[in-house]
This record gives C-alpha cells, structure tokens and sequence, in this order.
C-alpha cells in the first residue's frame, strides 16, 4: 500500500466537536444501532427462514396432530369453542418473541467474541441507552418475524379478529422488550459462544413448555400442580396470555404488570452487567475475559 | 457535571493522563502504577513485548475495563466520571478485527457515524472524505470479508476518525501485515499528525516502527521501564539507539527504572 497524500483532505473534517449530544443525536444513534440489527437479520436469511419455519411446523403437524386429542374448553378471552391452532397461535408468536430474544443474547456473545461490541460499549452515548437500542432493535426484528408468522397462519386459515393484528403489536412489543432484556442479562453471563447451548436446555425450552403456550394452565393444574405453580413464576407464562388477551383486544392486567416489571429487573439486570465500575464484566476481566 | 482538570494560566492540557495506574486479572497484575501523559499533536509509540500490558492499557483508556486504580484524563475529562465526554475525542483502533464481515464497508462506517450521533448527509460526506483519505475510495459497497486485511485495517483507521477525534488509539495496528501495508498505514497515521494535529498513541513491539522524532512509552511486564522522547529514553539508558535501549530495557532481568520527563 502506498501512503495516501493525507494533508488537505480531511481539511474541514477533522476539527474538535464539543457541543453537547442533544435528542436528535440520540435518535440517531438508535436508527444506527436498530438499523444494523435489521441488516444484520436480512444478510442472514436461513435466520429468517429458520425462525418463520419453527412457529409453522409446530403449527402444521403439531396442532393438526393434536387437535383431536388436546380439547380446549371455552377459557377466556375466548367465548366460543375454539381450534388448536388458534389456541397455540398466541404461543407461537411468543415461541418466536423467546427464540429471538435469545438469538439476540448469542448475538451479543458473537460480538463479544469478535470484537464487534467493542465498537458498541466504546460509543460516548451512556452505556444504558446503547443498550436499550440494542433490545429495541431486537424487538424490532423479533415482531418483523412474528407478523411473517401471523401472515403465513392466517394463510392457512388461521385467523384473529382483523383489529387483533393491531391490537396485538402492543403486546408483542412489550413480551419482546422482556425477553430481549432476559436475552441480554443472559449475555452477560455466558463467557463463551460454545455455551449458548446451556441457554437452549436452560432457558428457551423449560421457559416455553412450562407455559400456556401449547396447553390452558388449568389442564397442566389438573395433571400436576406442581407443574402449575412453576408455570406461574414463569415470566413466559405471562408474555403468552398478554399476547392471547390482546389479539381479543383486552387487556391481562396481571400479566401485563409482570412483563412490564420483569423487563424492568431484566434490563437493570443486564445494564448493571455491562457497567464496567459495577458489573459482571469486572468478574470477566479479572479472568482475562474480553469485556 | 464536567469532571475536568484544571489547568493554570498558559498549561496545555494533556491528549492523555494516566496517573498511577494499575490492574490486575485476579491474583495476577498486569499494571502496575503506570503513569505518563501524551500532549496534543504528538506521535507517541508505547513499546513493549507481548504480556507488556499495552491491550490491558487500551482496555482502561477506552474504558472497556474500568479504572479501579489510578486515574486516566482524556483532555481532562476523566474516563470514569465523565466517559462520555472523553470518548468523543478518541478514537480507537483495537487490535482484534472489529468490522462487522457480513456489512458493506459502507454500513459498517455508518453504524459507527450512527453510535456517535452523526447521520445523514454530514456522515456521507464524512464516509466519503475518509474513504479517500485512506486511499478506499470506490470500495464502499464492497462487503468487508472481501477485503484484504490492510484494507480492514484502513478502513478501521477510517471509522475510527469518523467523528473528528483529537486522539487516536491504535493497539497494534499493523500486525498480521505484509511489510507495504505496514508502511503505508503507518504514514497515514504519521500525515494524520501533521496534518491535522491528531495525538498518537501507536502501540506496538515492533521497534522498527519507531522514528527519532517520536515519544516512547516502553512498558515491561505492566511496569512503565521509561518515557519521554526517543532522544532522550536513548541517553538517559547509556544506549546508542532505541533498538538497544527497548532491547535492554525489555530484559526481564534488567534492573531499575529509568524515566524521563515526556
């Protein structure tokens, strides 16, 4: 490489900035950040095709394959006898919210382990907001996904109220800031790539079997309380009947008190994770851990 | 709140203060009260073997690591009370390749833009001044995987003077290059000096990478073994170049300390 004339080109480029960040520049920073999340998911379609096709199998085989022996009585939101696949729809979608949210955790580790989130944490904008940018462009890509899903299903026959599709978004988006945040938290503690696994045993599918997703909780009541009661400290239980109440355009108030107040734990959580002065990362670094 | 050191009437204010500091993964300390200053529009190579503690420096001047001992000012603004305000005047070349493989050239220099608050036209004009300025020019649709590592390294000095740093921080910025490629980015970053008034801290255990003009900051094993200009380090050492001095110096066994006013 021969060294490029460098005087004069940068002229008018180069001097100090110094005046202070205002809001146009924050929002600036959270288009960069949820822009290159999307980019990112779209420069990785077996991501895509592998995320849309998780939710349809279950919905095709699993559902058809079970319609007949899980009968769902009337439970609410519901007022009339309704199919299996409707049933497991809502769970589906929170299948997906889960999945993505964890997705975006290994993202983080991948970053870490490459370097990339050193371009992230060495950012002047204050280390909370970067995070919360990074969830929100999670979350962003995660509904993306979800209404792919919603899209294909209702193809299929398998349909909502038409003002549940809006009614949903909400929901969704609250459900996917939770898990984001879950996913980020989780992160912060796994050292290595390799034990992203430890998440998929861990995580992704006590967290969705012990939920309404696939079953109403009072058929898991009848056949284990036990089971029952740790369906109910599930925060996954919670995101599923969100998102079930709101395609019928209600409100779950405990649910929503739950996903709102674990997300907050969630991203505290993982905001005091990445901290530098505070977090766990000080536990990596004394252990020659990349920050 | 601004957490600036004050200076008196006529005193220049530092590119980079690192008082007394130190660090330690564990039981092992990779630091230990380290301690010299940068002044602006200075070229300074910090010089030390592999296990010196140079990434471990860059890790708490970026404040990847936070500084639990000892202070760093950058332009006065402490790295732990007022972060912010002393990362926006650096910029920062890590040793490990950073560019995101699966974006354009382009999108990776925008993301950056982005996370220090420029976009829009000003960032295009930027991306484009810059891209030209490191001899990348036409290249900007290229994914990065396609690039050669001498060109990710230029586009890494790129993006990192994207948003108008004062200080530039490179942590062996030419390793893993052939002989021109080393040369080449190493002009370009000695231009940047003379430029445009950028402060330079080039780390590096390469001492043909250092010339008689420079500062030194030579580390070994986390302790700061001498400072100041390279004239200077060579005479305070009895040495009669700094190829000699840095290779006595870095001696494992080599006793004492020797320092000179930067």
């Amino acid at each position: 490489m021969s060294a490029p004339a460098m005087p004069g080109k940068l002229a008018g480029i180069m001097p100090v900035r110094s005046e202070p960040f205002g809001l146009r520049h924050y929002l600036i920073c959270l288009k960069g950040v949820v822009l290159r999340e999307c980019l990112r998911f779209l420069h990785q379609r077996e991501r895509f095709i592998s995320s849309l096709v998780r939710p349809l199998v279950w919905l095709f085989i699993f559902a058809a394959g079970f319609r007949q022996v899980l009968g769902v009585s009337i439970i609410p939101p519901y007022k009339t006898y309704v199919l299996y696949e409707v049933y497991i729809t809502p769970g589906l979608c929170g299948m997906i919210l889960l999945f993505s949210g964890m997705q975006s955790s290994l993202s983080m580790v991948y970053d870490r382990e490459m370097g990339n989130m050193r371009i992230l944490l060495v950012s002047p904008f204050p280390r909370w907001f970067l995070l919360v940018s990074k969830m929100l462009a999670g979350v962003a890509v995660s509904i993306v996904q979800v209404y792919a899903f919603l899209i294909v299903a209702w193809l299929w026959g398998v349909k909502a109220p038409p003002l549940g599709y809006l009614y949903v978004l909400p929901a969704l988006f609250l459900s996917g800031m939770m898990l984001c945040a879950l996913g980020m938290l989780l992160s912060s503690l796994i050292k290595q790539l390799e034990n992203f696994a430890g998440i998929m045993n861990f995580v992704i599918f006590p967290g969705y079997f012990a939920s309404p997703a696939l079953y109403p909780l009072w058929r898991i009541q009848e056949a284990s309380p036990l089971l029952y009661k740790i369906c109910l400290c599930n925060p996954f239980t919670y995101a599923v009947e969100l998102i079930r109440f709101a395609f019928y355009g209600q409100i779950e108030w405990l649910s929503l008190g739950v996903v709102a107040g674990c997300t907050l734990l969630f991203l505290g959580g993982a905001i005091i994770a990445y901290d530098p002065s505070r977090g766990l990362v000080i536990r990596k670094q004394d252990m020659g851990g990349n920050a | 709140m601004q957490h600036m050191r004050t200076s008196g009437p006529g005193e220049e204010v530092a590119a980079l203060d690192v008082g007394a500091v130190s660090h330690s993964y564990g039981q092992k300390r990779a630091l230990n009260d380290v301690s010299f200053s940068i002044a602006p529009a200075t070229f300074t190579v910090l010089l030390g073997l592999n296990g010196a503690g140079k990434t471990t420096l860059f890790s708490l001047i970026s404040h990847l690591y936070d500084t639990r001992h000892g202070s760093i000012r950058i332009f006065g603004h402490d790295i732990r009370r007022a972060s912010g305000e002393a990362l926006r005047r650096v910029g920062i070349v890590f040793q490990a390749r950073t560019l995101d493989l699966d974006l354009s050239v382009y999108q990776n220099l925008s993301y950056h833009a982005s996370l220090h608050g420029i976009g829009g036209r000003d960032a295009r004009q930027r991306i484009a001044a810059l891209l030209e300025a490191v001899d990348m020019q036409g290249r900007q649709h290229d994914k990065a995987r396609s690039l050669s590592g001498g060109q990710m390294r230029r586009i890494e000095i790129a993006r990192a003077l994207l948003h108008r740093p004062s200080l530039l921080l490179l942590d062996e910025a030419t390793v893993g290059l052939d002989i021109e490629s080393r040369a080449g980015i190493l002009a370009t970053i000695r231009k940047l000096v003379q430029a445009e008034g950028i402060g330079v801290l080039w780390a590096t255990h390469l001492i043909d990478e250092v010339e008689d003009a420079d500062h030194v900051v030579i580390l070994r094993r986390g302790e700061l073994v001498a400072s100041g200009k390279v004239s200077d380090v060579i005479r305070a050492n009895g040495g009669s170049s700094i190829r000699e001095t840095f290779s006595k110096l870095s001696r494992v066994d080599a006793a004492g300390m020797a320092e000179t006013s930067p």
